[in-house]
């Protein structure tokens, strides 16, 4: 992609290009295919038609809402702290548009080719627990509190299982690099058989659900929606927010669970490879330019897949309560993770 | 008995623990969180003050009256049939149950009794309220505990009995169609052939909320062994109901108390649980809607032939006297003390409302709990607003 950006463009202005594009070219499809997919997908379970009106079938109905959202007052409480009241979704938003940046959609289609990248996206990945417990104190509301106290002490517990999840990975492609860890998933072979590449899931299925089990906390999706909890806490740390910031919340929501699909496709199901396409690449530098083209098309097909189990969990559980997420994530996933890191990496020695 | 000496040793160590605090130098202080009145998980208006040590209730406290319209009041410059019109929007969710204890303690004091038919109609109809109202408790509680998806199952499959209702009496929500002395009409042709046909979608519904809510392990975990109201504590409160059946009494009026209705022309069961968690008062909702089905089934093959309406002069004056007549509703006890002095209406109603000694149990349960489980505990105590503020 360097090549593109010929050296008369200057760093910053390279850097600005990159993060404008990451978010009309993926933010915004991801954020609106999610969006309507998982809203009619819910529909259907529900036993309901779903946003209808808006658009064939509904398919303009995030266009609607944010229409809609823009036009109403920008509220806050007359106790707040309005700076941090205010700031509080750019923060959340920030998080989601910063995990982007790490994430290869195609041999040269990446923003910044990080060489530690799963760290990155790791630690980048909590930032949004900053500003949630923004949110729920500047709020001056109890629930908000309540809430954004609850988010914090849920993140953070989450934030643990999620990464010694994805050291399984790492032990096993011997990187943290995301675009070598997609080479190394669909170069890789099953026994001497490479049909399909390795993806990870198949050895790493444990590391897999760890992940995904962690993910689904980390954005406050039930069953871990506690810090939301709508028959408890009216709506957590987003009880007093309106208009647009409101929005920029519920685009957050949506966007990061589409990131995080985006994540989990890459580090387990082979990233924008597909089975069967991969024609004896040997490197990166092998790969067909039409990947760069492709790729993008199946890294959004990958997500949306995630994307649905992270909802059809959200549709059928209730919400677990705050000491049982707790005991949950200390007692039963970081024993498990940590056990499949010890197997991993055993195996990495054995093979 | 050993989980209540559990929370009550719980409980006992929160309330220590937060007038420790007051005199310490660091001092945490204690929150003060209102539930309500607008709340989304009050149904209505119930105002809870909870006082709160981190997440866990020191002290709470319920707050009715928030919706009062004064129905007991209202009554006295009504007329008798007028009444019932009224008490149709206590429980407005099984409405057709409200109507019944009032119209049977009118004939009790007029000394006259509906025909078989529109005994048997009647009966169908309650139970048929008792399916509305108990079906929406048993989606809404998904939503309580923040599965969304069973309130739109229970929504879409209450439909089938509210149809049900309209085509017999007009009315969805309030359908006022008991008269004393029988029923304002005969049922319309066909109507029975779709009950049963509705019945056993019901049913289906009854299985499909079993295996989606009440098998799950997180909604195992979230209500059992939570909110314990043992045997004896559920008695001096006066609890009714499912609340009192989840707590091992063996007590249904229908089954215990000799009414001018079908009940007892019937085959069904009194579940009760000896848990009183609120799993077990959740469960025992499932199974009285079961059963409530079944209830409609026999009912709808036994129909007996014959008049709706007794003979009832055309002004209904009622004699002097004074009644007192309660029923097994959806929500619990239901009662009305009817005091006439020989006018055409009554001269003091008192109207023993299920929910209202339903939630008085909540200062003593929620002592100790944490905030979600406040919620739960609501939830499977189940109320509803009208009922308690009357």
């Amino acid at each position: 992609m360097s090549a593109v950006f010929a050296a008369d463009i200057p760093y910053w202005g390279q850097s600005l290009l990159r993060a404008l594009g990451g978010a009309v070219a993926v933010l915004l499809p991801a954020g609106t295919i999610v969006y309507v997919f998982l809203f009619k997908l819910m529909s259907f379970m529900q036993s309901r038609l779903g946003p209808m009106e808006a658009g064939p079938y509904g398919s303009m109905q995030l266009f609607a809402e944010v229409g809609k959202w823009l036009q109403k007052e920008d509220l806050y409480p007359d106790r707040a702290d309005r700076f941090l009241f205010k700031s509080a979704p750019l923060v959340v938003l920030l998080s989601t548009f910063m995990l982007v940046v790490a994430v290869p959609f195609g041999p040269d289609a990446i923003f910044t080719n990080f060489d530690n990248g799963v760290l990155y996206v790791l630690a980048v990945s909590s930032i949004s627990v900053l500003g949630i417990l923004m949110a729920g104190w500047a709020s001056a509301n109890k629930y908000s509190l309540l809430g954004g106290l609850r988010a914090a002490g849920q993140l953070i517990a989450y934030e643990l299982p999620m990464v010694l999840a994805v050291v399984g990975v790492v032990i096993q492609a011997g990187t943290m690099n995301m675009q070598t860890i997609v080479v190394k998933q669909n170069a890789g072979s099953i026994f001497g058989w490479d049909g399909i590449g390795n993806p990870y899931i198949l050895t790493q299925f444990v590391g897999f659900l760890v992940f995904m089990i962690a993910v689904q906390a980390e954005l406050t999706q039930a069953p871990f929606d506690m810090p939301i909890a709508e028959s408890e806490l009216v709506a957590g740390y987003m009880t007093e927010y309106s208009g647009f910031r409101f929005l920029i919340f519920f685009i957050a929501e949506f966007a990061t669970a589409g990131v995080f699909s985006l994540l989990a496709s890459t580090m387990f199901l082979g990233g924008w490879g597909l089975p069967w396409s991969w024609f004896n690449w040997g490197s990166l530098d092998e790969v067909h330019n039409v990947m760069n083209v492709v790729g993008p098309l199946i890294m959004v097909t990958k997500m949306m897949l995630v994307a649905f189990i992270i909802m059809w969990a959200r549709f059928s559980y209730p919400r677990f309560r705050e000491d049982q997420l707790q005991k949950f994530a200390w007692k039963f996933l970081i024993p498990v993770a940590l056990g499949n890191i010890a197997v991993t990496s055993i195996l990495k020695v054995a093979f | 008995m050993t989980m209540i000496d559990e929370r009550r040793q719980l409980s006992y160590i929160a309330a220590q623990a937060a007038d420790a605090r007051v005199n310490v130098e660091l001092e945490t202080e204690g929150m003060t969180l209102n539930i309500g009145p607008q709340h989304p998980a009050t149904h209505g208006t119930l105002r809870i003050i909870a006082r709160l040590d981190g997440e866990q209730v020191v002290w709470a406290e319920p707050s009715a009256g928030y919706m009062h319209r004064g129905y007991e009041k209202l009554t006295e410059v009504r007329t008798f049939p007028q009444v019932t019109a009224l008490v149709n929007r206590i429980d407005w969710l099984g409405s057709f149950a409200n109507e019944v204890p009032f119209i049977l303690a009118a004939e009790q004091l007029m000394g006259i009794e509906a025909p078989p038919r529109a005994q048997h109609i009647r009966t169908i109809l309650f139970e048929l309220s008792r399916i509305a109202n108990v079906s929406l408790f048993l989606g809404d509680l998904g939503v309580q505990l923040g599965a969304i998806t069973p309130v739109f199952m229970a929504f879409r499959d209450r439909e089938y009995v509210l149809n049900l209702i309209e085509a017999a009496t007009g009315g969805r929500f309030h359908p006022n169609f008991d008269r004393i002395g029988g029923l304002k009409d005969d049922l319309p042709k066909g109507w029975l052939e779709d009950t049963k046909a509705s019945m056993h979608k019901l049913r289906t519904f009854c299985d499909e909320i079993e295996d989606l809510l009440f098998g799950n392990e997180i909604f195992q975990s979230r209500t059992r062994g939570v909110g314990i109201i043992p045997k004896e504590v559920a008695l001096q409160y006066g609890l009714s109901g499912a609340n009192l059946r989840a707590s091992g009494v063996d007590w249904d009026l229908r089954r215990d108390r000799s009414l001018p209705m079908a009940w007892d022309k019937v085959d069904w069961k009194v579940w009760t649980h000896p848990d009183g968690d609120c799993f077990a008062r959740c469960w025992i909702r499932l199974q009285e809607v079961r059963e409530a089905t079944k209830i409609v089934d026999q009912l709808c093959d036994t129909v007996p032939s014959g008049a709706v309406m007794a003979k009832v002069p055309r002004i209904i004056k009622v004699p002097e006297g004074e009644a007192w007549v309660s029923t097994e509703n959806p929500l619990g006890e239901m009662g009305y003390y009817v005091v006439s002095k020989g006018d055409t209406g009554p001269f003091r109603v008192k109207i023993r409302s299920a929910s209202f000694n339903n939630i008085s149990i909540t200062p003593w349960l929620l002592k100790g709990v944490l905030v979600p489980d406040i919620i739960t505990i609501l939830a499977s105590l189940y109320f509803i607003l009208g009922d308690i503020d009357r």
